[in-house]
Parts: C-alpha cells; structure tokens; sequence
C-alpha cells in the first residue's frame, strides 16, 4: 500500500516540494472516498480541508434561486479542489458534487494553516501553489465568459 | 523548426465554378450540417489536401467559402459541415439530395501533416473548428505508424453542440490515440468535462519538445490555447492554427481577405503562431 507521503509528494501540485515539508503536510492528510451523487462540500459550510484528487471527478455547482444547479466546471485526477480553507472567513463558496466515485488525499485546513503560521516558508510554498491555480481558474473562467461559440445565435 | 506548409492545387479556372450535386445532407445539430457532394459529370473530384477550402456557390444565392471536412482518401466525394448562420449558409444546408452546388477549388495553404510526422500530433478544436482538422485526424490514423501519439482536444459549447460523436467515440479506441471532449456549459446530465478547451491541458499528458499543435475555432479561442500550449512548452513555430476572414476570390486577387501582411486565402487559411502572433493582439485587425 503507498504511503500518505509518498501520494502527496507525488501529486502535480506538490511536484517539487521538498520531503521535509511534505512530511509536515502528511500530519494533516488522509485518505477519503466519495461515492458518485454524494457532495463533498456544500455552499456555506465550513471549508475545514482540501483535497489532493487522485481518481474520479468532482463538478462545481452553484445555485441560482427558482433554477437548476449551474455546473460551472469539473476537476479531475492530479488536481486540487477547494481553497476556501485558506482565507476567512473559511467557509465554501460553491458545491462539490462527486460525479464518479472519488478517491482523494484530504488535508486538514485547520492543521495546515497552523503549521504555515509556525513556518513562514512551508506558508510560502503553499500560497505560491495556491495562487497559480487561482491564476488559471481565473483564466479559465474570463474565456468561458466569453461564450466564444456563440457568434451568430 | 520551420515547416513549408502544403501547395494549392487546382486544375481548372479557379474562378470557373464546376457542377456538382448533393449526395447526401447529415444533421450534425440543431445548425450544423454535413454535405456530401460529387461531381456532376460522374468525374473523380480534386483532391485536397487537409485544411485546404473550397467556395460553394448557391446559385442565385451567393458564394462561402467553407473549410473542407471529408477525407483527403476519398477521390470521389467532397464533404463539407457548415454551420447555418445567414441566407447562403442556410441555403446551401437546405440543398435536397440531386440539388446543384458550385464548386470552386480547393484553395490555401493547409496543415503541414506530413511534416508532422516523427511527432505527436496535437489537435486543438473550438467549436466547428473541429470540421477543418478532421482530414488531418483521418490522414494521421491513417498512416498511423509514421506518427506519435494523437491527441484529440475538443471544446463546444454545450453537449447537444458536440459534432461528430461516434467519430470521437471510435477514434478514442485506436491505439497511441486520446480524446478528450469538454463543452463550457454542461447540463446536469452531463457527466463529461465541463470548462474552456484550455483546461484539458493538463490530462493530455503532452511530450512538448516533441509535438505539433495544429488549432482551429474562434480566432481568440486560438489566442488562449496557442499562449497556453507556448506556456507548456510548445516552441510557438510548432504552433498552427486556422484563421478565418471574409474570402471572396480566393486567389488572392481581390484582398478582402487581407489580414496584415497577408491574403487568409492564399498565404493561410493555416499559420504557425510565429506568424500570427503579433497580429493576433492588435486591434480591429
């Protein structure tokens, strides 16, 4: 069986992390399954983690009142869903709904925020991957924006 | 690496319509449609080369120039899927089987498939522009052993938008091939990939120092993938996308098509993104 370690110092979005720090983040880490049809967080709730998706495939639903749920976009294997756990006031901002069966590296937001705030540099290393997945989010979501299929309906 | 990219070939007047006639109309989706035409004299049709176009004249209508989609292996039949916007369009996809269409060409510079060979070959669509990568799919599996892997990336805008299913679902089964489909916006049936074409990126498992990219779809849709493939790794002249303005000669005399330094219909339609690049951000170009 692969360690917790191992796994995560694997993942694309810890690729090149040195092992001292995955070994911290690894104290905060566990295994988790979701079924297809279950959601994994609701808009919200508290966002007390994030995970490392390693299979399956989860979509980001929003809500809209007297309409159907808005699937915005979905995540696959070797990405990371949810960043609500890093920044107050840490509570989710849309659904996760498990369109397949999901297993996934989750990491206890809590734990690591209180490990960033003892190491500035395990902090650093975080942000800094955090804010690139922001970065081509937000990319991604300014070209959906632009309904670039739609000329001439 | 520079790649020449392919001659135009036309035999006849190139700007003498020749007869042909509807063999078949294919209902893509709600606008799009499939037209199989062939030579009214019984005659084989000319041959084209992936990426290459033809004008099809409506009669009493007017003339488009529309992007060929048929297999370049298949002498007797030219197979175009035109999406009905306007009046011409909407004639020529309402053409009944036996009904007369003008043909002039085929014209421009098309992919550089066989140069690609060697590689593993990218291809990136939005929208209809999968219709004139097709060829370049057909020819690729084609010749299979001759090039690396083929990666299929194709973006809609929504489910019921997606061209070519079964296509996509058999060239999914050919070995050293991918397909990976997204739409922008996925109903909640939908249990595919929802997001932009870019984001597909990163499941295609790219080998960048050993890849051709060719892209085809809205001319910023192109802009995004081609600033992401450059931000992946792709060298910007293994970079080739298909540009689209207003043809109308397709000779290059007229110059309706000129886009900067360049005629659309005889230097392009297809262009490595070192060429476009700096008229691809310069405004109402």
């Amino acid at each position: 069986m692969e360690s917790l370690e191992r796994i995560i110092a694997e993942h694309p979005f810890f690729a090149g992390l040195e092992s001292y720090y995955t070994n911290l983040l690894t104290g905060c880490a566990s295994n988790v399954r979701f079924e297809a049809g279950t959601y994994i967080f609701k808009e919200g709730e508290e966002a007390n983690e994030f995970y490392l998706l390693r299979a399956g495939k989860v979509a980001l639903e929003i809500f809209a009142p007297q309409r159907k749920p808005i699937m915005l976009s979905t995540l696959a294997e070797g990405e990371i869903l949810g960043w609500s756990w890093l920044l107050p006031p840490y509570l989710w901002r849309f659904h996760a709904h498990a369109i397949e069966p999901v297993r996934a590296i989750a990491l206890d937001g809590k734990c690591l925020r209180t490990k960033c705030e003892q190491n500035h540099d395990l902090g650093y290393e975080i942000l800094k991957r955090f804010a690139q997945i922001m970065e081509q989010r937000l990319e991604a979501t300014r070209f959906q924006l632009l309904d670039v299929y739609a000329v001439g309906r | 690496m520079t790649m020449a990219a392919a001659a135009t070939t036309t035999e006849t007047d190139p700007m003498l319509p020749q007869p042909y006639s509807v063999r078949e109309v294919l209902k893509e989706t709600s606008d799009t449609f499939t037209l199989t035409l062939e030579a009214s004299n019984g005659a084989g049709v000319s041959r084209f080369r992936p990426g290459q176009f033809s004008m099809l004249w409506v009669f009493g209508v007017g003339e488009l120039p529309i992007s060929i989609s048929g297999d370049p292996a298949e002498h007797d039949r030219l197979v175009y899927t035109v999406r009905s916007v306007g009046e011409a369009t909407h004639s020529l996809v309402s053409r009944e089987v036996g009904e007369g269409v003008g043909v002039r060409g085929p014209f421009g510079r098309g992919w550089p498939v066989e140069e690609a060979q060697g590689k593993d070959v990218l291809v990136i669509a939005g929208g209809i522009g999968l219709a004139p990568l097709r060829p370049v799919i057909y020819e690729v599996l084609r010749n299979r052993e001759k090039y690396g892997r083929l990666v299929v990336l194709y973006g809609a805008r929504s489910p019921r938008d997606l061209l070519y299913r079964k296509e996509l679902k058999a060239w999914a089964r050919q070995r050293e091939t991918q397909v990976l489909v997204t739409v922008d916006y996925g109903g909640l049936s939908w249990r595919g990939h929802v997001g932009v074409v870019t984001t597909l990126f990163k499941y295609a498992r790219l080998q960048p120092a050993r890849s051709v990219a060719f892209a085809c779809g809205p001319e910023i849709m192109m802009r995004f993938v081609a600033r992401d493939l450059e931000t992946n790794g792709l060298a910007r002249e293994n970079i080739y996308m298909s540009m689209e303005r207003n043809m109308k000669c397709a000779v290059g005399f007229c110059g309706h098509c000129q886009y900067g330094p360049h005629f659309i219909c005889k230097d392009g339609p297809v262009f490595s993104y070192e060429r476009m690049r700096p008229l691809l951000e310069k405004y109402e170009l």
